[in-house]
């Protein structure tokens, strides 16, 4: 009774890490209509920046909110100088690709530049608050306060993103440039500055995510951690179950994933997690490629 | 043509460079596989490393358990691959843009991992890829990386030249047609879907082919020999050639065979920090790659055939 | 307020769209930009809203340079375009595809006193307000089309071939309110389009564009009585 109480809170609590990145995706091609694989980059560039915080102000929770305004900003600037340039000169057979690409080169620059500078060193960021699991008549929860923590932020961020989408200008804003931008140009709204604030939202959650991972899983981070890969690769197919269109799917996909894995995880083998994920990838992109909240299903760009 | 003048270099020179000519018989082939993906069809694979792995793979298992001659262990290297390809192909012809990239990447990351799942792949080691000494008919001093060269490099040359002409039939006029617009392509009677998961095999079947090129070169094959950097890579490599034409091949090869040579050196001179040692080839190849892609996203030769077209259309006014 | 365009050339690579284009149009007038398939009417307008940079020449309104500035500054400037046939956003719905005109002014009852203006002129608009712009006829994304560049409360209005695609009953109305429009809201409007003779009804001048020259220009009923203008572009 209790393995199913645990494999279900296990799969909750990665599942909303999950769900971060995948908001972080879906912000930004909801803003952009660029998948930004360098997020990965950029979390594991800001979860370094909080670590280093974390050292100078002995507070997780600064920390925290440091690496999420900086990692807006961080993104933020990767838009401004790199995507900018690339959108206005984008001609060319590999047109539909190119940003992608480009993101990717980033990844690697990134990576690059941490494994460079902080290579050696060793970075470990421990849980704030008690990651031992609640005592329920004896037994222990696989969750804990910080894991309540991780769940209620990502509730928290979604329920305020969609809100923000959907009722206010701004939301209005990020959508029609995304949709449509050059008739959003006509309309009067400043594109180009819509697209960096969707990308510094997106860069927030994906250093929100990095953050509250990294103590979750063993706590230590490095550059070449499989673990920020798997996080990207996990995102991703969280936010496609959920349909790349949605800020709420990117929960349900979240979440969704995560219990799955979880199931995996403890009633079948650890080591099959990556291929669960993989197929179960495949299946919903075969059955049904719009996501679960996704409306049409011809809308594959 | 190029036979000749490889043949005549690989005579000359020394052990390092012979090596580094395999490799870079191994990137042209390659990186062949992902021009003709993306650039004739239209197609992002963020994962080919996963590939050449499977490539790898199937060839020294083949070698190990069956014990069959080289040449045929390639081509079990490429069956195996084209085989995989036809699977992904066949579900990646319904996706387009970021899906296929990420599935792709996905494959990338996690393909590698999985060898450490199953023992008769060698776990973390990996396999020992033994390919055999050159047959005494060549003489007794021709060394074994001669002999890995002369065949990378013949099985680069055919494979580019077959692929030349498939890229001139109507196949590849096919798979371009369905990369400029796929709606049109279909109404011209081109079942896009089956084009671009042949597009994938055959692909996939080449990239094998690296890969088994790759396990002959160092010798073995493990998860570290196929990170995710390496399908970066090529597609770094891709690009720069100019994703959309064969001949530029080439130019993307040599740079991903001289890259971590420039950065040993670099790191050499900065005091040979284990940091900066690992890591700077791939932050080599990723600016290199961003720069491209911003800059000049045709490669190199599309950009001066351009060039000569404007000047061209100017000296008419 | 009179929008001055002056030998203006526009190259699209090494074509030249537009060779030495001069026009005027005085304020509260109604233009009728005419012109074959490539004339370069398009590029005209895109070039006067920002979409498209001009090589040589120049363009003003309200003695305000138009040319080499983005289009979102311009429409704040009270210049609003709509562009030939998508300028509606599909999945937005009607009344978040008319909201997105007015965003930039931030007076959220400014914009709803305009929004009710433009449901007066187009009815069918309030009704639909939240469905999908998708779920529109053609005659509809149309209206909306000009329904949010009015929400932007221009003074120099921008059509690109309205008729297109449509019904002749359609394009009738939408004719008719379109100068009912430049009338009551005293818009300075250039209207390009391949109709001509529908355009040249409703307009007080027009210009007659022919691979990228001006062919003829003059009032309206000069052009309509022009025989060459008739035998080429009116059909009689």
């Amino acid at each position: 009774m209790f393995t199913l109480i645990n494999t279900i809170l296990i799969g909750l609590t990665s599942g909303s890490v999950y769900a971060l990145m995948a908001i972080a995706l879906v912000l930004v091609w909801r803003s952009t209509r660029v998948v930004n694989f360098a997020q990965a980059g950029q979390a594991l560039l800001s979860t370094y920046i909080g670590f280093e915080c974390i050292g100078r102000f002995h507070s997780f929770w600064v920390a925290l909110i440091v690496a999420m305004i900086l990692g807006a900003a961080v993104s933020a600037l990767i838009e401004v100088i790199f995507m900018r340039t690339l959108f206005k000169r984008n001609t060319g057979p590999i047109a539909g690709v190119a940003p992608i690409i480009a993101t990717l080169g980033l990844l690697g620059i990134i990576r690059g530049g941490i494994g460079i500078f902080m290579g050696g060193k060793e970075a470990i960021i421990r849980p704030p608050l008690s990651n031992v699991g609640f005592t329920v008549a004896g037994h222990t929860l696989a969750f804990s306060p910080f894991k309540l923590v991780i769940v209620s932020a990502v509730l928290v961020m979604m329920i305020g993103l969609s809100v923000v989408f959907t009722k206010t200008n701004i939301g209005l804003a990020l959508r029609a440039s995304a949709y449509a931008p050059e008739i959003a140009r006509l309309a009067g709204v400043k594109v180009d500055a819509i697209r960096t604030l969707g990308w510094s939202i997106a860069g927030a959650a994906g250093a929100a995510a990095g953050m509250l991972q990294t103590p979750n899983g063993t706590g230590a981070l490095s550059p070449d951690s499989l673990e920020f890969s798997l996080l990207l690769v996990f995102g991703f197919i969280a936010a496609v179950i959920g349909g790349l269109e949605s800020l709420i799917g990117a929960v349900i996909g979240g979440l969704l994933l995560g219990l799955v894995l979880a199931v995996v995880l403890m009633y079948v083998n650890a080591t099959l997690l990556f291929v669960t994920a993989f197929v179960l990838l495949i299946v919903v992109l075969l059955v049904r490629p719009q996501g679960i909240m996704g409306k049409k299903a011809g809308r594959r760009a | 043509m190029i036979g000749i003048v490889l043949f005549l270099v690989g005579n000359r020179v020394d052990e390092l460079r012979v090596y580094e000519g395999a490799t870079l018989a191994m990137y042209v082939v390659a990186i062949a596989s992902i021009i003709l993906l993306t650039g004739y069809s239209g197609q992002v694979s963020l994962g080919h490393g996963a590939l050449l792995a499977i490539g790898g793979y199937s060839a020294v298992l083949a070698r190990n358990y069956w014990s069959l001659p080289i040449w045929l262990c390639f081509a079990v290297a490429v069956l195996t691959a084209a085989a995989a390809g036809a699977v992904l192909g066949t579900a990646a012809a319904r996706l387009s843009g970021p899906y296929l990239a990420g599935t792709t990447l996905a494959l990338a990351v996690g393909l590698p991992s999985i060898a450490n799942q199953f023992s008769f792949l060698g776990g973390e080691q990996g396999l020992l890829f033994d390919v055999g000494v050159p047959p005494n008919s060549l003489g007794a001093d021709f060394s074994p990386y001669k002999w890995y060269f002369w065949i990378a490099a013949s099985a680069a040359l055919v494979m580019v030249w077959w692929l030349q002409n498939i890229l001139r039939s109507r196949y590849g006029r096919t798979w371009r047609a369905v990369r400029g617009d796929e709606i049109a392509a279909q109404l011209a009677g081109i079942h896009a879907g089956k084009s671009k998961a042949l597009a994938f095999t055959v692909s996939s079947g080449v990239a094998g082919l690296a890969g088994a090129l790759l396990a002959m070169t160092i010798g073995t094959v493990s998860p570290s020999a196929f990170p995710l950097t390496l399908s970066f890579s090529l597609l770094t490599g891709a690009v720069l050639s100019g994703v959309t034409t064969l001949p530029g091949v080439m130019i993307g090869a040599v740079t991903l065979v001289a890259t971590p040579e420039i950065a040993g050196a670099i790191s050499h001179r900065l005091g040979n920090s284990g940091g900066v040692t690992t890591n700077l080839p791939g932050l080599l190849v990723s600016a290199l790659l961003i720069l491209v892609v911003m800059l000049i996203p045709n490669g190199p030769v599309e950009q001066l055939r351009s060039v000569r077209v404007r000047r061209n259309a100017n000296i008419h006014r | 307020m009179t929008l001055i365009v002056n030998d203006l050339c526009v190259d699209h690579g090494a074509i030249r769209a537009l060779d030495g284009v001069s026009m005027q149009v005085e304020r509260g007038q109604l233009a009728a930009v005419i012109g074959a398939n490539g004339a370069g009417k398009t590029t005209l307008l895109r070039t006067l809203s920002g979409l498209k940079s001009a090589t040589s020449g120049s363009a003003t309104w309200k003695d305000q340079n138009l040319l080499h500035s983005k289009p979102e500054k311009l429409v704040r400037f009270g210049v609003s375009h709509v562009s030939e046939g998508k300028s509606v956003i599909p999945e937005l719905s009607v009344e978040e595809n008319l909201n997105l005109g007015a965003l930039w002014r931030r007076n959220a009852k400014e914009s709803a006193e305009t929004r009710v203006k433009i449901f007066e002129t187009f009815p069918r608009l309030q009704e639909r307000s939240a469905q999908l712009a998708d779920t529109l006829s053609g005659g509809e994304r149309q209206m909306l089309a000009i329904g949010r560049a009015l929400m932007s409360k221009p003074d120099l209005l921008l059509l690109d071939e309205p008729s297109l695609g449509l019904a002749p009953l359609v394009i009738a109305q939408i004719f008719t309110s379109i100068r009912e429009l430049t009338t009551q809201m005293g818009l300075t409007v250039v209207l390009v389009e391949q109709n001509a003779m529908s355009a040249l009804e409703i307009a007080d001048i027009g210009i007659v564009l022919n691979l990228g020259r001006v062919a003829a220009k003059g009032s309206a009923q000069s052009l309509i009585d022009n025989p060459q203008v008739r035998a080429a572009y009116l059909g009689y």
